[in-house]
């Protein structure tokens, strides 16, 4: 699910413009400033405002667009990720949104559509009984959030990859992404929108998904950290263009996958 | 004045000489004889410690977002990334430092024999003897070539407990696409118990190891400059 921290970076922009122009003025400074680079572990370990510089943020998310690519690379898409027993399911399961939970979207189930877009041949809007009528799956598996909790729940719904063939998405398209009635976005990779435990759940622990875990419908994939799993869906499209999402936009690396 | 530029290079050459008296017994064999670390073992040290304690101080932010002991938090402010999703940036990049550097370090103590060499034999009575030594302040450290038992001990132990931090970080990670080590590791939740433990462990080893190097300052020079 999502996490509540929010980024503060405050930048003082009148101050770095009067520390660049000094610099600039004089050469000897700057070489200096070069060699204290040069120490580096030193500096980048002693304080955190080191994090604000824009080279070392391109470099870090340089790298987060390596680690997706390693992970897309270790993700075996028939890998199974493990099940439980009912009885190990974590009661109450925790509610977690960037926003707190009486600010959970109220969404009307009969006015409710579901649009399907992008490199798909049934591009059309769904309703929620014709969702419901589509075959059906259960799973009890563990959603790991990126703070590091973890939890185990019980979802039903249609297998995504099911879905996906039905609407006839191109499936060597890259991407899969999501609008959600929160304001949330989200993107997956083919290969785990395809992986057969991705789930698109109409339910939780037997019921009808409740508000506050993303009714009217959320993307389950215990092989993805909790951010990467949409709730309050209301627009699926296909799409070769990186469409990024709410918290990977932040920082968050974009796999996520688990 | 001649004479006393004369008398300043005769200093000179005499300072130089000495020095080197102490270090090997004459001056043809002292070009011979090579560093105390080799440069590959003084790059792979200096840079497994920018990438652990990069490492640390990063992991600390993540293990803040939610603790998996009530009673510790760590104070934010001498954590690494600012927030959660950039502590995660750094954490995942250091990652790739410490697991490639570590890998070299390892390839290489093992092919040139030096950990072999270096580290064995090693008893626990050898261990306890230089204890109660370098509690009483009676351990030599005149050779810097050669360790000590108590020494060998926290090197080996400290390289062990990386091997387990990377493979419980591993767990943590990649749970599902890992599953052995998901088990080994006693499953997801308790991977994170065993990489928390083993953060301890080397936090304590870091402390420690900086404090001997404190102690024999000479340490730190010969792991700069080899000699």
């Amino acid at each position: 699910m999502k996490t509540r921290d929010k980024p503060i970076i405050k930048l003082d922009r009148a101050a770095i413009l009067a520390d660049a122009s000094r610099e600039l003025d004089m050469p000897s400074r700057r070489l200096f400033g070069k060699r204290m680079l040069t120490l580096g572990g030193l500096s980048l370990l002693t304080g955190c405002s080191i994090t604000d510089d824009d080279s070392v943020n391109k470099f870090l998310t340089a790298v987060s667009r390596l680690n997706d690519r390693a992970q897309a690379f270790l993700f075996d898409p028939n890998r199974l990720a493990p099940t439980y027993t009912e009885a190990q399911l974590t009661r109450p399961f925790p509610f977690n949104a960037f926003y707190g939970i009486d600010d959970v979207p109220d969404v009307d189930g009969d006015d409710y559509r579901l649009k399907v877009s992008g490199l798909v041949t049934g591009q059309r809007v769904w309703t929620l009984p014709e969702l419901y009528a589509l075959p059906h799956a259960e799973q009890i598996t563990r959603h790991i959030c990126v703070e590091g909790w973890s939890a185990i729940g019980r979802w039903g719904g249609t297998p995504f990859a099911g879905f996906l063939h039905r609407i006839g998405a191109d499936t060597t398209a890259k991407y899969v992404g999501f609008r959600c009635a929160d304001d949330y976005y989200e993107s997956i990779d083919m290969p785990t929108a395809l992986h057969p435990q991705t789930l698109l759940t109409f339910e939780y622990d037997g019921e009808r998904l409740p508000a506050k875990y993303g009714y009217p419908m959320k993307l389950r994939m215990p092989t993805k950290l909790g951010y990467k799993n949409p709730k309050h869906i209301v627009e699926i499209f296909v799409t070769n263009t990186y469409p990024g999402g709410y918290w990977v936009d932040q920082g968050y690396n974009w796999f996520g996958g688990s | 004045m001649p004479v006393r530029d004369e008398f300043t290079r005769i200093r000179r050459f005499i300072t130089v000489t000495d020095m080197e008296t102490t270090l090997a017994p004459t001056h043809e064999t002292a070009q011979r004889i090579p560093p105390i670390h080799p440069l590959w073992l003084r790059i792979t040290h200096w840079l497994n410690a920018l990438a652990a304690l990069i490492m640390m101080f990063s992991g600390w932010r993540i293990y803040d977002a939610s603790p998996v002991f009530r009673g510790i938090v760590i104070p934010p402010s001498i954590t690494l990334g600012g927030w959660l999703g950039g502590a995660l940036q750094w954490h995942f990049a250091a990652m790739w430092l410490l697991v490639f550097n570590g890998i070299v370090y390892l390839g290489l103590n093992i092919a040139s024999g030096r950990l072999v060499a270096k580290f064995f034999p090693l008893s626990p009575r050898a261990v306890l003897h230089d204890f109660i030594a370098a509690a009483s302040g009676k351990l030599s450290h005149a050779d810097l070539r050669q360790y000590n038992a108590v020494q060998k001990l926290a090197y080996l132990v400290v390289i062990a407990d990386l091997v387990v931090l990377v493979l419980s970080g591993l767990a943590i990670w990649k749970s599902v696409q890992f599953p052995l080590l998901r088990e080994l590791m006693g499953g997801y939740d308790n991977a994170r118990i065993v990489h928390f433990c083993a953060m301890a462990l080397m936090a304590a080893f870091v402390v420690v190891h900086v404090a001997m190097v404190a102690l024999v300052p000479r340490s730190l020079l010969t792991m700069l400059r080899g000699r």
